[in-house]
């Protein structure tokens, strides 16, 4: 599923542009080297993790869009470091929990 | 355009540049400066600079650069019979100066953009506490590049094999910087796709790297990482300046970790770091000591996409 669609049934803020790359699964992890060693390829980030060096990691990993629980703020420098990698970057009031189970059913992994 | 002064932005070695932007004027310039007073005439500048063997004299107004006097200055007054004007009829005004804080990469720019033998340094608060020709540019930069390239030859000796044709990087890591940490996975990671290397393989090196960058980030004094992408692998050496590990086995534990809770709550220091390195490669060396750790890594790349790399 492309990030657009995915976020049209999430209705989450997107705080970057939106790329034109797909979602298969998803991720979630507030460990960036638990990210970096086992986060699968072409999945959505979900974390509390907002800086700069999230999106190091998600660019390493082949993860092609973040999104940020809690409502927690993205830091000046992590969009333009995301925008540069063409990670979307999406924030949402919402626990890791409960964006889990949000994506999840968004991408059909789950009811 | 070519430069007189061979240094270009994207050709020259890494190495090259980094001496030359990591060094500032401060360090190279004469500081024991000969100055004189706008009253002077040229007739005792030149028994001055003959007797100083100098061949630029700043001019000074109480603290204030005004001028300079050069040794063609010198020779025009002498050839129109003006040895007896003071020094501000002939000094030359159009002044162009330096800072302290620059790089020396800018005095360099300097003599290759103007025709000047030497340039005033001034301080923050404007004053002259320096003047600097090429001749210190060579004294110094010679041995710093002296000093650079036995430290890279002992490297070379001490096992870091290259081959022609083979790419080498260079990263220095500083301790604590973790606006920079993941520069030197995210080149590698770029340098094997152009090489159409798969993406797994990819995503093993530029995990090693970047496991190895955050761990010199997070634990040492700083270090360095040094990459050998060649046609059968990819070889990776992270060294650094210390303070060392004190128990190896048990920092090779999932879970295990020394980081301080704001390194953590960076959602780093997961104790993951050393166990993912190793279960990505195919060759895993580490040894520490007080004053450093070297881990060196090989991961070989699949048959099917060997890279051409000369």
């Amino acid at each position: 599923m492309k990030i657009k669609e995915l976020n049209e049934i999430l209705n989450f803020e997107l705080l970057t542009t939106c790329p034109d790359s797909e979602i298969v699964t998803a991720y979630t992890s507030d460990l960036l080297s638990d990210v970096m060693g086992n986060a699968p390829d072409d999945s959505v980030l979900i974390t509390i993790q907002a800086h700069k060096n999230t999106i190091a990691v998600a660019s390493l990993a082949g993860i092609n869009a973040v999104i940020l629980c809690n409502n927690r703020k993205a830091p000046e420098d992590m969009l333009p470091a995301a925008e540069k990698e063409e990670i979307a970057v999406l924030s949402t009031g919402l626990n890791q929990f409960d964006t889990s189970i949000a994506v999840g059913r968004a991408l059909e992994l789950c009811k | 355009m070519r430069k007189l002064i061979p240094i270009y932005e994207n050709q020259t070695p890494l190495v090259v540049l980094e001496l030359i932007q990591g060094h500032k004027i401060k360090e190279i310039m004469s500081e024991n400066i000969i100055t004189i007073g706008r009253d002077m005439t040229m007739r005792d500048v030149k028994i001055l600079m003959k007797e100083k063997s100098i061949s630029g004299v700043p001019v000074m107004d109480k603290k204030r650069l005004i001028g300079i006097i050069s040794v063609e200055d010198l020779l025009n007054a002498l050839e129109d019979g003006l040895m007896d004007d003071p020094v501000e009829k002939h000094m030359s005004r159009n002044l162009v100066i330096l800072e302290e804080q620059m790089p020396v990469s800018f005095a360099i720019d300097y003599f290759e953009n103007y025709s000047f033998n030497r340039f005033p340094v001034l301080n923050e608060r404007k004053e002259l506490v320096g003047i600097i020709t090429s001749r210190d540019i060579i004294i110094h930069m010679v041995a710093v590049m002296n000093q650079e390239i036995r430290r890279l030859e002992n490297l070379a000796k001490q096992g870091a094999h290259t081959e022609i044709g083979d790419i080498v990087r260079r990263y220095a890591v500083v301790q604590n910087d973790f606006k920079n940490a993941g520069k030197a996975s995210s080149e590698i990671k770029t340098i094997l796709i152009k090489h159409l290397v798969d993406r797994k393989t990819i995503r093993s090196i530029a995990t090693a790297v970047y496991e190895l960058e955050i761990n010199q980030v997070v634990h040492s004094l700083g270090g360095e990482i040094l990459c050998r992408i060649s046609d059968k692998n990819v070889e990776i050496l992270a060294r650094d300046r210390g303070p060392g590990i004190e128990d190896i086995e048990l920092a090779l534990s999932e879970g295990y970790s020394t980081a301080t809770d704001w390194i953590r709550s960076m959602g780093f220091g997961a104790g993951m770091g050393l166990p993912n390195i190793q279960r990505v490669s195919d060759e895993f060396h580490i040894q520490s000591s007080k004053t450093g750790t070297e881990i060196r890594v090989i991961i070989n790349l699949p048959d099917d996409n060997k890279i051409e790399t000369s």
